[in-house]
């Protein structure tokens, strides 16, 4: 699904940010991905979801050499990606709803079943009565949920989600992680970066594990993954 | 939610000065090609009705209707010549009319017998060499083939035109250049969403098709209000040339034809500024991984 090979990323003429990466992604794994602030993160995931290309290395994503691939054929890979922003990047002329929709307006869906999709999903992320808010005037924690909301309304193949549960309540980060964890079940690869180390002892997922632009990987707690009720 | 595109162009300031400035061309361009239609008119038609003609004068004097009738019959067997025609007197003098006025004319004043030769279609025909042999026949005859006043009026009318029509083109690359700043400045302030856009895996032809809706909506709201006031002013231009008539100025009004041709300005213009913008787009989304 996706893959790694001695990649090394730097911004201009800077110091290396990652350094030797290597791991790979079985197809419906979930991750977590975790290191200090500065250590990365948003760095590999921007290099997973093509906004960046190495500066060495090999990225293989859905069995494709990126590096191989032609330009045209992108999109059609990204389209495959669901992304939250650690920034969130909603539109504030946009409602909620259309911010929700425009992944599946990209992916050339009908007005009418979109309208009706984001809805259901706004709802399940508790934002049901905010539909035609605009962002600016949300909080936070709403904010986040309409980002990720957004990520996975196109039910991507692989979602990144940087520090998806940052600005949330427990309660809410919980119930944000069992929507990651429903979508894993039906076949999506989730890599969640986060600072929690709560969040990882409870949901027990392997870890991707940064220190200084170097990448290490831990087995899970499988006893310790939470079922939601 | 049903919306013409994703990006909020409704919000944006720097789309509000590009349907005057397309307005403006426009019009500007629209009466520059309605010169060039006038002028283009007026050249047919003085080339279609004097070339392949020849008048022969004779004076009158020499007007005997039997050496009229001997001269006609030698024209008649000229190779070349398709028709020949004597004009009555009458018919003589009504061509002087807008020249000298009725009074001048009515007044029994002398005009020659004018002989009207019709060139037969591809021949050409030496006025030069035929008054030659004319005169032998008749004295004092002179024949006149319209060329030497002709071709310099045609000459300057074609001049006129072409001027008109670089102009038209200096107008249409101006319109170019708005296009493209208008498209960056766009391009500038929602860089964000584009940039979203991009991620969620649009096409660049799939964010190109929205700068280039908006590009039409902006140019057409311009381009007609342009075209329109052109309009009115070439209604008001020909109603105050109502009256003038004259053998140079054939006419200054437009034909149907002309009209609908003239819709060619706005048109462009708003053909231009779509695959501007276009165009535009695209050449900066190329620079995106
Ligand atoms: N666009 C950029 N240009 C130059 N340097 C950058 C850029 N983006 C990130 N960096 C640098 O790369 C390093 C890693 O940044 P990154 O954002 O990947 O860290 P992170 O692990 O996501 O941190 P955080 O937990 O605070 O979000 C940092 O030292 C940062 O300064
Ligand atoms: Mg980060």
């Amino acid at each position: 699904m996706l893959r790694f090979e001695n990649v090394g990323m730097r911004y201009g003429v800077g110091p290396e940010v990652l350094r030797d990466v290597n791991f790979s992604l079985a197809p419906g794994s979930f991750h977590f991905l975790t290191g200090a602030s500065g250590a990365g993160k948003t760095t590999l995931l921007k290099l997973m979801y093509l906004a960046l290309r190495p500066t060495r290395g090999l990225v293989h994503i859905f069995d494709r050499d990126i590096s191989l691939t032609p330009r045209e054929e992108l999109p059609a890979l990204r389209q495959r990606i669901g992304v939250v922003f650690q920034d969130f990047r909603l539109i504030d002329h946009l409602s909620a709803v259309e911010n929700v929709a425009l992944p599946l307006r990209v992916a050339g869906a009908e007005n009418v079943e979109i309208n009706e999709h984001v809805r259901e999903l706004l709802s399940w992320v508790g934002l049901g009565d905010r539909l035609d808010a605009r962002p600016s005037t949300l909080s936070g924690g709403q904010q986040q949920r309409i980002a990720i909301a957004r990520a996975v309304i196109n039910r991507p193949s692989l979602l990144l989600a940087d520090e998806p549960t940052g600005n949330v309540d427990d309660r809410i980060a919980v119930r944000l992680m069992y929507l990651f964890e429903e979508l894993n079940r039906t076949g999506t690869t989730v890599v969640i970066a986060t600072h929690s180390n709560a969040l990882l002892d409870k949901f027990g997922h392997p870890v991707l594990r940064l220190n200084e632009g170097e990448l290490t990987v831990q087995r899970g707690k499988p006893s310790a993954t939470a079922k939601p009720s | 939610m049903i919306r013409r595109t994703d990006i909020p162009f409704e919000r944006d300031q720097s789309t509000r000065f590009l349907p005057w400035i397309v307005a403006l061309m426009v019009f500007l361009g629209t009466l520059m090609f309605a010169v060039a239609l006038l002028v283009s008119d007026a050249v047919e038609t003085w080339d279609t009705t004097l070339t392949g003609r020849i008048t022969i004068q004779v004076p009158l004097r020499e007007a005997a209707p039997e050496k009229v009738e001997a001269l006609v019959e030698i024209l008649r067997s000229t190779d070349g010549i398709a028709a020949v025609r004597a004009l009555p007197p009458d018919e003589s003098r009504a061509l002087l009319v807008p020249w000298l006025g009725e009074g001048v004319v009515g007044s029994g004043l002398p005009v020659p017998l004018l002989i009207d030769v019709e060139v037969a279609p591809g021949s050409r025909i030496d006025p030069v060499v035929l008054e030659a042999r004319l005169v032998e026949t008749i004295e004092g005859i002179a024949v006149d083939d319209h060329r030497a006043w002709l071709s310099a009026l045609i000459n300057l009318a074609r001049t006129a035109e072409l001027l008109a029509l670089a102009i038209l083109a200096l107008i249409a690359a101006s319109a170019v250049i708005a296009v493209v700043f208008t498209t960056r400045s766009g391009l500038a302030v929602h860089s964000a969403i584009i940039e979203l856009l991009h991620q969620m895996g649009a096409r660049d032809a799939y964010i190109a098709g929205q700068f280039q809706i908006q590009a039409m909506l902006l140019a057409a709201r311009g381009g007609l209000g342009g075209a329109a006031a052109a309009g009115v002013v070439l209604l008001i231009f020909a109603w105050i040339g109502r009256g003038v008539e004259s053998a140079f100025l054939p006419r200054l009004n437009l034909s149907v034809g002309d009209w609908l041709l003239l819709l060619v300005v706005p048109a462009s213009a708003i053909a231009i500024s779509m695959l501007t913008a276009r165009m535009t787009v695209l050449r900066a989304l190329a620079r995106m991984p």
